[in-house]
């Protein structure tokens, strides 16, 4: 322990250290000489181009892509024209910038994805050098052609070119450039030769950084920091100017005494800086220039190649790969040599405690003293974050846990979160992934990001080992990734689709969150159609497996899933596909077989096509619909002979339908309307369309009598009716001898109580009491009750005996009537001892 | 005044043996509120002002959840009911607050045409509620519009009519689910039940029968599954799910309990009723809400007919008592009294006259010597006795053409309860009707045999074979789903025999005082038990339907009963799991309600009915009507 400080370098303030991240695993036979090098930050991989500008077709360069701890992931001869510059997306996609502007993109693997031209203009001009930058708004490209003139893209996920405009006095390529991203604007900082000027898109105007006096001589090197906050410039006198990247203000100026701009120059910060430095490399130096005119020397004996990161620099050099950064201030209060900070206490007093001396206990009284224990051990939790050796980082979280026993009301929180954190972050730093995040670029980075980062990759396990040990939810976590492993193994061209399918169900199971007819989609893609029905086999939710069952012309099926799913919505788009795609045949065909289907799309057509309905009845047969398809259609004509000539196609269908009561009901109203139209025009009757009953009634009303008895035998409509018929009509109109006749006539098939009531409803005594005699005995009491015949109604009810009967007539009498009451009342004590 | 109601509640011929300890029920008020902000929501979508068209039935629910003020809050500058007609309206924004009919869409897609020919531009939005169909885009494309409109979706599911009614509104889900063979109400119906579950569960059990509730069922599960869950307090605890085709006995019958009685005859709209001049004795109609709100009518709605006029005597007596406090009153107790209890008084002073209007004029309607027969007639085919005496009243019915509806509604009754009718009397009754009303009404017959309400007697032998043949269907997974057209042609009624399983009817030589009503059957006046709350009560005593094999057989199967994902929270004897929600399929009547609130009070636990509409008989077989298109 007592080494840590071994490898840390005063400057200023503060302390940079250089700690050793990986020994690469490639085997360079050249190093890293005369390639082009692009390494992403966050611990991306590395891109390697030997010898991009050899034109001799006979040997083509190499690209070589490696993880950041030099594992190969894809080697492939560059077939491709002359590569300016090599970089990297956020996304970890390769952009390969190409002489005549075209930009190639592959993925990490070396699969060529697309490509995008840089415009017109380079065609005829060359691109002299290139920059891949990253912002808010994506990863953006910058060219400076042979024309001297640069174009931008800000995001090349949403091209726009923006050239920007002419820099007086330009010849050729500028001494040097960067782009700067400020204030939502996408700018380019360039030098040439002593003028220093600022293009943005409609401008180009000359600056002076403040404070730089022209003794310092011409730019020639300049740097922006990872944030794009700071800047730094490097003259040919050997002057380092730092200052923000907006040239209102400096931070120092230092001479470095090297006259040959270095190789590389790179900010190297972290968040909350104590002592901010720039990184400069020339051949065999590298050399950290702090802003308080302080330096630290580091002899190189390899070429290298530095990469800004958010909290430091990485170096990579073909045998190893080191993380320059400043110490962070929480470590090094803890492990300054005599730090008497509370983490450092509590750190010493555990290591006191593991070896059972009571000085553990003086320590820590010590930090109790002060009240600052619970300061010590967020310390320790803090410290163990930045630290990059697991031994360190344990012998800090136990010292943190040791010192969490004395606190009462201490959140854990902070504690377990950087335990579990660490535990990831060590685990994507092995060599085998090659991900060396540190803690702070892991925060700025997410876990999501992470996680995505590590499936793009296909460390499928790995991924959801941490979703799990995480406790992530499992549609953002394990199920997400579990989508990525299957849609890549359906990709697998070496396996049978039944080995595929059964790996992925097996694996997928019934894993929340994974949508199997992605991964059908996914398959369908590539070509695997077979798989893709297998896949979709295992889709619980027969909605989703519809529209790719139609996209892969399997309708009947898609028809089947879309009823299963029970989503009308869904049936009713197969349906619409369907009646577009197939022939009229097939299409009834198809929906004959699924009545759900049919029953939808008929419903559609009886609003919509009527015409299509009868084809569709025609079609299986249905005669029973199809005539009542003609009866229904009857009643929208207007035009009586149509109406009939259509009720005859009713009747022909009811017969083929053997459905003769209907056919016969059919004739019967041919026969009807063609009389009503008959008896119109003789008599003006008005009755085309009326029910037969109507009929009769009106020809009754009208005095039609002959005509409405003819009616009555030709449709031979019962006795009952008629009777009935012909009994209200004549009251209505107060044809009392008519009636008397009527009831006369031969015996009423519908008693004679009906006159009684039906001349009572009239207001008619006189004539409602002729009928009362007629009135069958059962009927009497209540004949006699109607016409409000008390005596009548109580004689009649004695002489039946009948308690119900006594008992009606009770419930009428008034109370007054004593006699009567007193009569009914001995009548049926009578009838109850019987 | 509260003291008084309270004593009046006690009184014996009223108050049911109530258990103290019911449940309190859960609050839906949120629904209306969820209901109105989504609205106002969709209105601000539109900015600017506008004119808004109404689907005619959406008027009543619409105004439940939003008043005219609060549409015209939000910049609603006119209103129009839908009328499928040319419009009028002068301004250049139109919203259309529409069901998802193909027909209404199809009369915007003419109303946009005719601007676009006179050349007027305007901007139109349309409002599908509860959701929009994929049919309805299908039509504004094929009339070339849908680049002309936006479309949104109100997702007003659920519209609470009292503390214990919440209804779809969706009469039509009765006709095209059950006739049409339509499904696509069904997903409508599990949405509204995620509603509930989402807001009032988790439910720790769910029951139910019928093709259509098994299918809503797995809709609302498939939802529960995409959604996230949340761990909250049950509110409601156990659900069943029932198919109006499981019981079409019930709302069949002529209903006799107050609230159905006012329904069958004043047409109960959205729980508001409009009392004519007969029952106002005045020259003007008069609307009453009738819900728990309205004190007289929460004390009748649920008594037999026979009981109300006696009831609220009584009350016009004992209201008479209160005014009468007044004298000998010093000026003191007169200002309390005006102040405190006057107003209540006189409010109950105009509700009891009301009520009394109504009772009386459904007393003339209702008393007469006709209904008393109609009534008999019912009950007998109920029993099953004195058919042939049964058949000639409907026959002297159609013939007289007392009623069209009636008619048809006798005859639905007799196929029903004796499962089908003879060859003989169908065609004769068929053909009397047919001289009655018109030819048109064989497609009606047509509808009325699908459905299996009215049917032919099948020689034995041939129902068999039709029915393995859908049992043949019915092994394949997706017939299962599906054969719904095939399964109705086996659809046999079986009424009797599931009476005698069930007892629906009691012994009809016992006395039944009506005013201390023994079971469910009060509601029809003790002569039946309505079907469908029998099964209601019979699962939930035997949690599952486990020795009720032989009927649900006889019902034509599909019954299912879950337990809850939440098995630890259901063993909590908590309130909520005497909470039960009973969800129609195809609309219940006012009668069903009244008896679910009967077995609550018996049982001790409360009941919330929720249906797609609520129906009667008359509803019912219009809705199957089919002689004018």
């Amino acid at each position: 322990m007592a080494f840590i400080t071994a490898n840390w370098n005063p400057l200023g303030e503060a302390f940079y250290r250089k700690t050793e991240l990986y020994e690469m695993c490639w085997n360079l036979r050249d190093g890293l000489r005369d390639s082009l090098v692009a390494a992403a930050p966050y611990g991306g991989p590395i891109a390697l181009l030997r010898e991009p500008l050899r034109r001799s077709p006979s040997s083509r360069p190499q690209l070589e892509i490696y993880s950041a701890s030099g594992v190969s992931i894809a080697s492939f001869p560059w077939k491709s024209g002359p590569v300016v510059q090599l970089g990297w997306t956020v996304s970890d996609e390769l952009l390969c910038i190409q002489e005549d502007g075209s930009v190639l993109i592959y993925d990490l693997f070396g699969s060529f994805k697309r490509h995008f031209s840089m415009g017109q203009e380079v065609m005829h001009s060359q691109v002299l050098e290139a920059k891949v930058f990253h912002s808010p708004y994506g990863t953006g490209v910058a060219i400076v052609t042979a024309s001297s003139r640069f174009t931008l893209a800000t995001n090349i996920d949403d091209l726009k070119l923006r050239r920007l405009p002419e820099v007086p006095g330009l010849q050729g390529k500028p001494t040097s450039w960067v782009v700067l991203s400020q204030d939502r604007q996408t700018k380019v900082l360039m030098s040439n030769g002593p003028e220093l000027y600022i293009l943005d898109n409609t401008s180009c105007t000359a600056v002076v950084p403040p404070g730089l006096g022209p003794q310092a001589g011409s730019i020639v090197h300049m740097a922006v920091s990872f944030s794009y906050k700071y800047l730094s410039l490097f003259t040919d006198t050997g002057h380092l100017w730092t200052g923000l990247s907006n040239l209102q203000d400096k931070l120092s100026e230092v001479d470095t005494k090297k006259t040959t701009p270095p190789k590389q120059m790179v900010w190297c910060r972290r968040p909350r800086s104590q002592q901010p430095s720039v990184v400069l490399m020339w051949d065999r130096l590298l050399m950290v220039v702090g802003v308080s005119q302080d330096t630290i020397q580091f002899p190189l004996e390899d070429p290298c190649v530095l990469i800004g990161e958010l909290d430091g620099v990485r170096i990579i050099s073909s045998a190893n790969q080191e993380l320059l950064q400043e110490v962070p201030l929480v470590c090094q209060d803890i492990f300054k040599i005599a730090s008497m900070a509370p983490g450092a206490l509590l750190l010493e007093a555990h290591r006191e405690y593991q070896k059972s001396s009571q000085k553990a206990d003086e320590y820590l009284r010590e930090i109790k003293e002060q009240s600052m224990l619970g300061e010590a051990v967020r310390q320790c939790v803090e410290a163990a974050g930045h630290e990059y050796d697991s031994n360190t980082q344990k012998s800090l979280l136990r010292a943190a846990s040791f010192g969490k026993c004395f606190l009462t009301d201490f959140s854990p929180d902070a504690f377990v979160s950087t335990c579990r954190e660490l535990r990831v972050l060590n685990a994507v730093r092995e060599r085998g992934v090659g991900l060396p995040l540190t803690h702070t670029q892991f925060k700025q980075l997410t876990l999501q990001v992470l996680i995505d980062r590590l499936v793009y990759r296909q460390f499928y396990p790995l991924a959801i080992e941490v979703c799990r040990y995480l406790k992530i939810p499992d549609y953002q976590g394990v199920s997400r990734v579990l989508k990525h492993w299957a849609s890549c193994k359906v990709q697998q061209k070496d396996l049978s689709d039944e080995a595929i399918a059964r790996a992925v169900c097996v694996k997928v199971g019934d894993s929340p969150g994974v949508s199997y007819s992605d991964i059908a989609a996914k398959a369908y893609e590539c070509g695997r159609t077979e798989l893709a029905i297998k896949l979709l086999d295992s889709e619980a939710r027969s909605g989703e497996q519809v529209p790719l069952l139609l996209k892969m012309k399997k309708s009947q099926l898609a028809l089947s899933k879309a009823v299963e799913s029970g989503d009308t919505d869904l049936v009713y788009t197969v349906v619409t596909y369907l009646k577009n795609e197939m022939n009229r045949g097939d299409f009834f065909m198809t929906l004959r077989n699924q009545p759900v289907a049919l029953s939808l799309y008929r419903q559609f057509c009886k609003l919509q096509e009527q015409e299509t309905l009868k084809d569709l009845y025609n079609q299986d047969d249905d005669h029973q619909e199809l005539a009542n398809y003609y009866v229904t259609a009857s009643y929208r004509e207007k035009r009586l002979d149509s109406r009939l000539s259509l009720l005859q196609s009713a009747v022909d269908e009811y017969n083929k339908a053997k459905n003769e009561f209907s056919a016969k009901a059919t004739e019967e109203e041919m026969r009807l309307l063609r009389i009503q139209r008959k008896l119109d025009e003789e008599k003006g009757a008005g009755l085309l369309g009326l029910s037969l009953q109507a009929t009769i009634e009106a020809l009754l009303a009208l005095g039609l009598h002959k005509q409405a008895e003819q009616l009555y035998r030709d449709f031979r409509v019962p006795d009952k009716r008629f009777w009935w018929l012909k009994l209200k009509s004549l009251a209505e109109k107060e044809e009392w001898e008519e009636l008397e006749k009527f009831s006369k006539s031969k015996k009423s098939p519908i008693g004679y109580l009906a006159f009684v009531e039906v001349c009572m409803k009239s207001n008619n005594k006189h004539e409602a009491k002729k009928y009362v005699s007629k009135v069958t005995p059962e009927q009497r009491v209540k004949a006699h009750l109607a016409v409000g015949d008390l005596e009548g109604a109580a004689d009649a009810a004695i002489e039946r005996k009948s308690d119900s009967e006594l008992a009606a007539v009770l419930a009428k009498c008034p109370a007054s009537d004593r006699q009567l009451v007193d009569r009914l009342n001995r009548a049926a004590a009578t009838a109850a001892k019987k | 005044m509260t003291e008084k109601l309270r004593q009046l509640r006690k009184q014996p011929n009223m108050a049911h043996s109530a258990r103290t300890d019911c449940p309190e029920l859960p609050d839906f008020f949120l629904l209306k509120r969820l209901a109105r902000d989504q609205l106002i929501y969709l209105l601000e979508q539109l900015p600017g002002k506008k004119d808004l068209f109404i689907e005619a039935d959406l008027m009543s629910p619409l105004d439940r959840i939003a008043n005219v003020s609060t549409l015209k809050q939000h910049e609603v500058d006119k209103l129009y009911k839908v009328e499928y007609k040319p419009i009028v309206s002068t301004s250049d924004q139109l919203c259309f607050l529409i069901r998802p009919r193909i027909q209404t869409v199809k009369w915007i897609c003419d109303v946009a045409n005719a601007d676009k020919a006179a050349g007027r531009f305007r901007r139109y939005k349309i409002i599908f509620t509860p959701q929009k169909f994929y049919a309805c885009d299908a039509v504004l494309e094929e009339q070339g519009i849908i680049g002309d409109v936006t479309t949104d979706e109100w997702s007003f599911y659920l519209l609470p009519l009292d503390d214990d009614i919440i209804s779809l509104e969706l009469p039509e889900f009765f006709r095209d689910n059950f006739l049409a063979g339509d499904q696509r109400w069904v997903r409508t119906a599990g949405s509204a039940l995620h509603l509930l579950h989402s807001l009032y569960g988790p439910f720790s059990k769910v029951y139910g029968i019928g093709r259509c509730s098994k299918m809503a069922y797995e809709s609302w599960r498939e939802q529960v599954e995409e959604g996230e869950q949340k761990a909250r307090q049950a509110e409601i605890g156990k659900v069943f799910l029932i198919d109006r085709d499981v019981d079409f006995v019930t709302p069949l019958c002529s209903q006799v309990v107050y609230e159905g009685l006012v329904d069958d005859i004043f047409k109960i709209k959205c729980a508001c009723v409009e009392f004519g001049p007969d029952v106002t004795s005045s020259d003007k109609s008069i609307k009453v809400m009738l819900n728990s709100q309205d004190r007289v009518f929460n004390e009748i709605r649920n008594e037999h007919f026979s009981n109300v006029f006696g009831f609220l005597s009584q009350k016009a007596r004992n209201l008479q008592t209160s005014y009468d406090k007044r004298r000998g009153m010093d000026i003191k107790q007169m200002k309390t009294f005006v102040s405190e209890e006057l107003k209540g008084l006189k409010q109950e002073h105009r509700l009891l006259s009301l009520h009394i209007g109504a009772c009386e004029s459904i007393m003339k309607k209702k008393t007469k010597q006709d209904f008393q027969e109609l009534l008999k007639t019912e009950h007998s085919l109920l029993e099953g006795f004195e058919i042939r005496e049964s058949i000639s009243y409907i026959e002297e019915h159609i013939n007289r053409q007392v009623s069209m509806i009636e008619s048809l509604r006798l005859l639905c009754l007799l196929s029903i309860t004796e499962n089908g009718l003879l060859p003989k009397d169908y065609r004769s009754l068929k053909a009397q009707y047919l001289q009655s009303y018109g030819v048109d009404h064989l497609l009606t017959f047509a509808n009325l045999r699908q459905l299996g309400l009215l049917v032919e007697q099948q020689p034995g032998e041939t129902l068999t074979v039709m029915e393995s043949k859908v049992g043949k269907l019915v092994n394949d997974r997706t017939a299962g789903k599906l054969s719904d057209a095939f399964s109705s042609l086996a659809k046999k009624s079986n009424f009797r025999a599931l009476s005698r399983k069930l007892n629906l009817v009691p012994k009809s030589d016992e006395e039944y005082d009506l005013r201390v009503p023994r079971d469910m059957a009060y509601i029809f006046s003790g002569a039946y038990v309505p079907l469908s709350c029998k099964l209601i009560e019979q699962v939930l005593e035997r949690d599952g339907w486990t020795g009720l094999e032989e009927v649900t057989r006889l019902l034509n199967g599909h019954e299912f009963a879950v337990t809850g994902s939440t098995g630890a929270d259901s063993k909590a004897k908590n309130d909520a799991q005497r909470i039960i929600l009973v969800m129609f399929l195809g609309g219940c009547t006012f009668s069903e309600i009244s008896a679910l609130r009967f077995l609550g009070r018996e049982r001790g636990c409360k009941f919330i009915v929720v249906t797609t509409a609520i129906t009667n008989s008359s509803r019912l077989i219009e809705a199957l009507l089919d002689n004018i298109v």
